[in-house]
């Protein structure tokens, strides 16, 4: 247990440290985005009958969670392959499972910390309450869970950072983008409705969405459990390649 | 006879390139006794640091096994590694991080919660003390090596393995760190080595394996392969416009790098009489005379150009 807790920490402190980049940069994009979108659609917009500003927060705030927790599994792991100090991890005891377990939870709780900045930096907007709070901790728990492996993978698969970023904004971002963080996608035509609904991040926002106010696109249930196969997918997915030392042992 | 630390046995490694595969290790075993003092020498590319990686976990060895104290590194990984301790070649850190914060998180790494006693004495005897609390990007480059030890010793590793620790140390460190590593040899710890100083693996090195082209070329104790493969060399320096007759001339190597020198090599100390009374009977005077005792770096040559001159003979 003592060198999973070393792991996590080592994690946690990871990004700590550099906390001005990894908690408040992203958490003043998030609040860039509110100003930008809430000064030009607020008067025009209304979504579930909900002010267009507190409909966009919960997005906002996932949003900030999912690519977060991406960015903090990615990044540690390149970052440490590629200057070599994976190594001290590697030579140790920690299993496997140990060492999936802390990247993942490192990577929810930046996922959340960030989050909950967010959250805290826009409380003010009247209209947002929290409906079901417990769906919002298990759409935050699952979204970071399931970025955070897909980070793991990102991390393993990325031989230098240009690879990294390919992935993170050829794939990430546009899935985030194009998931109903800004609009209803019931706001979309129906082509565009029906390949919203293949994405899986949209249901991550939704589900996030409806414990704000209880209503959404898709039946809370419905996104969980597509979330979370989803995220069983792709965690079982980095745990094998893992497992099996996937560029990281030769 | 005591227990072996780390026993390979049958070990082969393959890196897969496109239309090159390399073959970096071919079928090679060995045994390392506990508490040894063992070296692994080779030129570059010999397959000693695949050999490592293999027994540390780094490599994933595609046939043969592998123990750490009885922990087959495979299937008891977590075992094997408690019991490894690894100083790896290249100058890796972790920018993020403090020494102490470096040297704490490796413990816990292994496991270990309170190691602050252990880890003082450490950053002590490596001469870090003072650096403590500095970040990892602000040391030099042997300082950088100096943690990477420090790293290694955290846990107090029963087996610890030294990939060429002390490149890019200077003399001074390089002593102190030997004399802690002896000490940690006379404690029980079992060491293995890679150097390409070899007067360094001749002074510390109980016995030696040399490795070429991925396999094991020679493994013997240290003193038993100098006797076998290095001898005695006489070298003499003429007088101005001394000349060796051709006849002793025959026997001898002249030195290029150094006027009017030759070198025997002698079978036998005895024969050194045999030669000065030649060169007293051709008229020749000395100027300088030097008696070299047989070293490991003549052995390591020779057995390793026996080893091309046979490769030059395959079909």
């Amino acid at each position: 247990m003592t060198a999973f807790m070393t792991l996590l920490r080592k994690e946690l402190l990871r990004f700590w440290k550099v906390g001005f980049q990894t908690v408040c940069a992203p958490v003043l994009t998030a609040l860039l985005y509110l100003m930008i979108f809430s000064q030009v659609l607020d008067n025009h917009v209304q979504v579930y009958g909900v002010r267009y500003t507190a409909f966009l927060i919960p997005g906002l705030v996932m949003m900030s969670v999912l690519q977060n927790a991406f960015a903090n599994s990615s990044s540690s792991l390149i970052q440490s392959k590629i200057t070599g100090n994976l190594v001290f991890v590697l030579l140790t005891p920690i299993s496997n499972l140990q060492f999936f377990i802390a990247y993942l939870l490192a990577a929810t709780i930046r996922g959340a910390v960030v989050g909950c900045g967010v959250l805290l930096a826009t409380c003010w907007v009247s209209g947002l309450y929290l409906a079901e709070p417990a769906w919002v901790l298990g759409f935050t728990l699952l979204g970071g869970a399931l970025m955070g492996a897909l980070g793991l993978i990102a991390g393993m698969w990325a031989e230098k950072f240009d690879q990294l970023a390919a992935f993170q904004n050829f794939l990430i971002l546009p899935l985030t983008m194009l998931s109903g963080v800004f609009y209803s996608v019931q706001s979309l035509p129906a082509f565009w409705q029906e390949l919203s609904r293949l994405n899986p991040l949209f249901y991550l926002i939704d589900g996030f969405r409806y414990g704000f106010f209880a209503v959404s696109d898709a039946s809370p249930w419905l996104s969980f459990g597509v979330a979370l196969g989803f995220t069983g997918m792709v965690g079982l997915l980095s745990f094998i390649l893992l497992v099996r030392g996937y560029k990281l042992r030769t | 006879m005591s227990a072996v630390a780390v026993s390979v046995r049958q070990v082969s490694k393959t890196f897969a390139r496109a239309n090159n595969p390399v073959h970096a290790l071919h079928d090679v075993s060995l045994d390392i006794r506990q508490g040894e003092f063992f070296g692994l020498l080779g030129p570059n590319g010999a397959g000693k640091t695949t050999l490592i990686s293999c027994i540390a976990g780094l490599c994933r060895q595609d046939a043969g096994a592998i123990d750490v104290l009885g922990h087959n590194t495979r299937s008891d990984y977590r075992a094997a590694r408690q019991a490894l301790g690894v100083v790896p070649q290249e100058l890796v850190f972790d920018p993020f991080f403090s020494v102490r914060e470096i040297l704490r998180l490796q413990s816990g790494y292994f496991g270990i919660k309170k190691n602050d006693a252990w880890i003082d004495e450490l950053l002590a005897e490596l001469d870090l003390s003072e650096k403590a609390d500095h970040s990892m990007r602000s040391l030099s480059g042997g300082m950088k090596r100096r943690v990477l030890v420090a790293q290694a010793l955290v846990h107090r590793p029963p087996v610890i393995i030294l990939d060429e620790p002390t490149a890019g140390v200077d003399v001074a460190l390089r002593q102190g760190l030997w004399q802690f590593i002896r000490r940690l040899n006379r404690d029980g710890h079992t060491i293995l080595l890679t150097t390409h100083y070899l007067e360094e693996a001749e002074a510390l090195c109980g016995r030696l394996a040399l490795m070429r082209s991925g396999e094991i070329c020679a493994l013997e104790k240290t003193e038993t392969l100098i006797r076998q493969f290095a001898k005695h060399r006489l070298t003499v320096r003429l007088t101005e416009g001394g000349h060796l007759p051709p006849a002793l001339a025959e026997s001898a190597l002249a030195l290029s790098e150094m006027p009017r020198s030759w070198e025997w090599t002698l079978d036998e100390l005895a024969d050194i009489e045999s030669v000065l009374a030649s060169l007293r009977e051709s008229g020749c005077r000395l100027e300088d005379m030097k008696l070299s005792p047989p070293d490991l770096e003549t052995a390591f040559l020779k057995i390793m150009d026996g080893g091309r001159k046979q490769a030059g003979k395959m079909p």
